[in-house]
């Protein structure tokens, strides 16, 4: 009886693949034991009634079991198509399962390796798109490396002749670059030191800033450790982006975010009064664009009142000013309470436009891309080191010009 | 499924902030005491706004990495972890006493642990001692020393002090050192006098911090005199005024810390197993020989 069914279920699983010629080739899955085990104990705690299904099929075990097992568990497969293979020993189930080896080791991967957690479900079953593509049709992408943008980072998955995930985690700028070439890691929480620092040594206090250096690449990783490497490098961007794909992303506009506040950011407060919100205009032009942080802002000034400026295009969701923006609110709230004055300058034209220059390279960061010698620049080194030599007086003022009227108070 | 989450303050200028975190928790990791174990920050990602999303078990355990009991773990913790119901009289507390409060946090809709800060608890005084052992590298240090601990004063939070004294005392109860002082940053007595207040030639000075920043890495060494300039370093031991001062730095940064994180989940109900043990054992001063 062995025999036939596993001959039934080799005939079956000829028929998928030949239905599947045109398409990208499908990778040879072995059935590993850990899988087929798992398969055995989920069906151990069920009746049958309850069915356990995989894409394609479900098996059962049948309660009424035929005097020639001796007792042991008797199965039966049952597929859409074609007929159920019946009174199926362990043997004759494994054989049978050997021939769905791409279903069952997806069911595996998912239910087992990965796990019910939402967030961290959700991300590895996106990258392949789980929910959307048959086994058959990931496992032949999965073999050719399916490809993901998160934040900067190129995640690469990929499959091995047991279905089981690999993923290769590195910069975006970094694809192609051979493993050899990069320095190499295999434990995600180190990725804690490299996200510390930006390319030229300096600190960078949001991980979402498009900051991110290169140069590195976990290169084999599996499944829940990609998760941890992904959310070590952009900690809370998956749970967002999940909560969000599930309509329940919780989002904090400014003006609640502001209110909650104590302390010394308990100030920030007072910097709504009731006359519109350009000010939260310019504090997302300034902090939340994408070329500052790779969040897609979503929130608004109130309930009632969204903000003029884009909130970006990243894959994840920023749910309310982060510690960043309430930090600088503070310090622009005080600054933003003082009158504005009428200095007098005189300033020549193209001087004039050198200013606009020097602001523009500074909140840009190009001041490091302008090169030394190059005078065109109107914020290079040589040209603004001329402008203060020029306007600026022994005290550090514009063309003589006290930043107190009385000359005091300077500062 | 039991978790640990670490909640520290973080910063955004100084990426040494939240080292310390980062070290015990690993310490924490190794042991397995925890199915997992997190790191929020209220500087740093992910902030404790959003820690708890990024949690899965159901037997969550919050210690606070903060030296004293007062403005960040009765309001600001509780409030952005969205802990219902949160009042500081959950843990009826004399300033040092607070052990841990039950409660459903909404952002997760489950219930959390929430813990008393580790500045407070009776194992810190170890990690003061362990300090003044790692520094000096002698792990019986004591006779013909002096310790100090120092603490930032009063001035924003009484609190502070308070666990400064409480471990200065306890430590001075086992006659281990030849005198144990308590000195202040912002108070009287304060740090900057330290010479005048010991008659030991050797006293290690322990601050009371969680992790090296502007306090314990520019302030205190120049208000003590063991630099000029905080920029040039200083040397340990470094004599001032015919007193060799052995600076430690911030006690935060000791190894044992990942031991009073971990008491403070025990008290709160967590199941560590022999944790306490191996993180004991695990973060030991060698002897040198």
């Amino acid at each position: 009886m062995a025999d036939s069914t596993s001959d039934a279920a080799a005939d079956e699983g000829a028929a998928t693949d030949a239905g599947d010629s045109d398409g990208p080739e499908i990778p040879e899955i072995d059935l590993p034991s850990d899988a087929f085990d798992a398969v055995l104990d989920a069906l151990a705690d069920r009746s049958d009634d309850d069915p356990l299904r995989f894409e394609g099929f479900a098996v059962v075990v049948e309660t009424d079991g035929d005097d020639t097992t001796a007792g042991e568990a008797v199965y039966r497969l049952e597929t859409a198509g074609n007929g159920p293979l019946t009174e199926l020993s362990e043997r004759g189930l494994h054989a049978a399962l050997t021939e769905h080896a791409p279903a069952v080791t997806d069911w595996y991967v998912f239910e087992h390796v990965v796990g019910e957690f939402g967030p961290r479900r959700a991300f590895l079953r996106w990258i392949e798109d789980a929910d959307g593509e048959t086994v058959d049709a990931r496992y032949a992408a999965l073999a050719e490396g399916i490809e993901r943008a998160w934040g900067e980072l190129r995640i690469t998955a990929t499959i091995t002749d047991r279905g089981e995930r690999r993923y290769d985690v590195r910069h975006a700028d970094d694809a192609g670059v051979p493993v050899d070439e990069l320095n190499a890691y295999d434990d995600p929480l180190d990725a804690r030191d490299l996200v510390t620092l930006d390319e030229k040594g300096r600190y960078r206090p949001l991980k979402t800033a498009p900051s991110l250096a290169g140069g590195w690449v976990f290169p084999d990783l599996g499944p829940r450790d990609a998760y941890e490497a992904v959310e070590t490098i952009y900690p809370a961007t998956v749970a967002n982006w999940h909560r969000e794909r599930e309509g329940e992303l919780d989002v904090t506009n400014w003006r609640e975010t502001m209110a909650r506040q104590s302390g010394i950011y308990g100030v920030v407060k007072t910097w709504d009064r009731g006359e519109g919100h350009e000010h939260v205009n310019w504090v997302a032009e300034a902090c939340c664009d994408d070329s500052q942080c790779l969040k897609r802002r979503e929130w608004e000034y109130d309930d009632e009142t969204e903000l003029d400026v884009d909130g970006g295009e990243g894959v994840f969701p920023c749910r309310e000013p982060c510690s960043v923006v309430v930090s600088a609110a503070r310090k622009w709230t005080k600054l933003e309470s003082e009158q504005p004055r009428t200095y007098e300058f005189e300033l020549t034209p193209s001087e004039k436009e050198q200013v606009e220059a020097i602001i523009d390279a500074v909140a840009d960061g190009r001041i490091d891309d302008i090169r030394e010698a190059d005078t065109k620049e109107g914020a290079n080194r040589y040209r603004t080191r001329f402008l203060r030599a020029k306007l600026f007086d022994d005290e550090g003022n514009l063309a003589g010009v006290p930043t107190e009227p009385d000359g005091e108070g300077e500062e | 499924m039991q978790s640990l989450v670490i909640v520290a303050h973080g910063s955004h200028l100084n990426p040494e902030s939240s080292a310390p975190t980062y070290d015990h928790a690993d310490t924490i990791r190794a042991t397995g005491a925890f199915d997992e174990v997190k790191t929020g920050f209220w500087k740093e990602e992910p902030h404790f706004r959003e820690v708890l999303r990024t949690v899965e078990g159901d037997e969550i355990y919050v210690v606070p990495l903060f030296v004293s009991e007062g403005y960040f773990t009765e309001q600001v913790i509780p409030r952005e972890l969205r802990l219902d119901g949160w009042d500081v009289a959950e843990w009826d507390s004399d300033g040092l006493s607070a052990d841990q409060a039950t409660l459903v946090a909404e952002d997760i809709d489950r219930e959390v642990h929430y813990c008393g800060p580790v500045g407070t608890h009776r194992a810190m005084t170890d990690v003061i001692v362990r300090r003044a052992e790692s520094i000096t590298g002698d792990p019986d240090v004591g006779d013909d020393f002096g310790l100090a601990v120092v603490g930032h004063g009063t001035e924003r939070n009484e609190n502070s002090a308070k666990a400064v004294a409480y471990h200065a005392d306890r430590i001075a109860e086992r006659d281990r050192f030849d005198e144990v002082k308590t000195l202040y940053m912002d108070e009287d007595p304060e740090v900057d006098d330290l010479p005048e207040f010991f008659e030991s030639d050797d006293v290690v000075l322990v601050p009371l911090f969680i992790a090296d920043g502007y306090h314990t890495q520019e302030d205190i060494p120049e208000d003590v005199g063991i630099c000029e300039d905080h920029t040039e370093g200083y040397d340990v031991p470094a004599e001032v005024d015919g007193t060799r001062i052995w600076y430690a730095g911030a006690v935060g940064t000791e190894p044992l810390m990942a031991d009073v994180i971990l008491e403070r989940a025990a008290d709160a109900g967590a199941d560590l197993g022999g944790a306490l043990d191996d993180v004991r054992e695990t973060t030991r001063v060698a002897t040198g020989d």
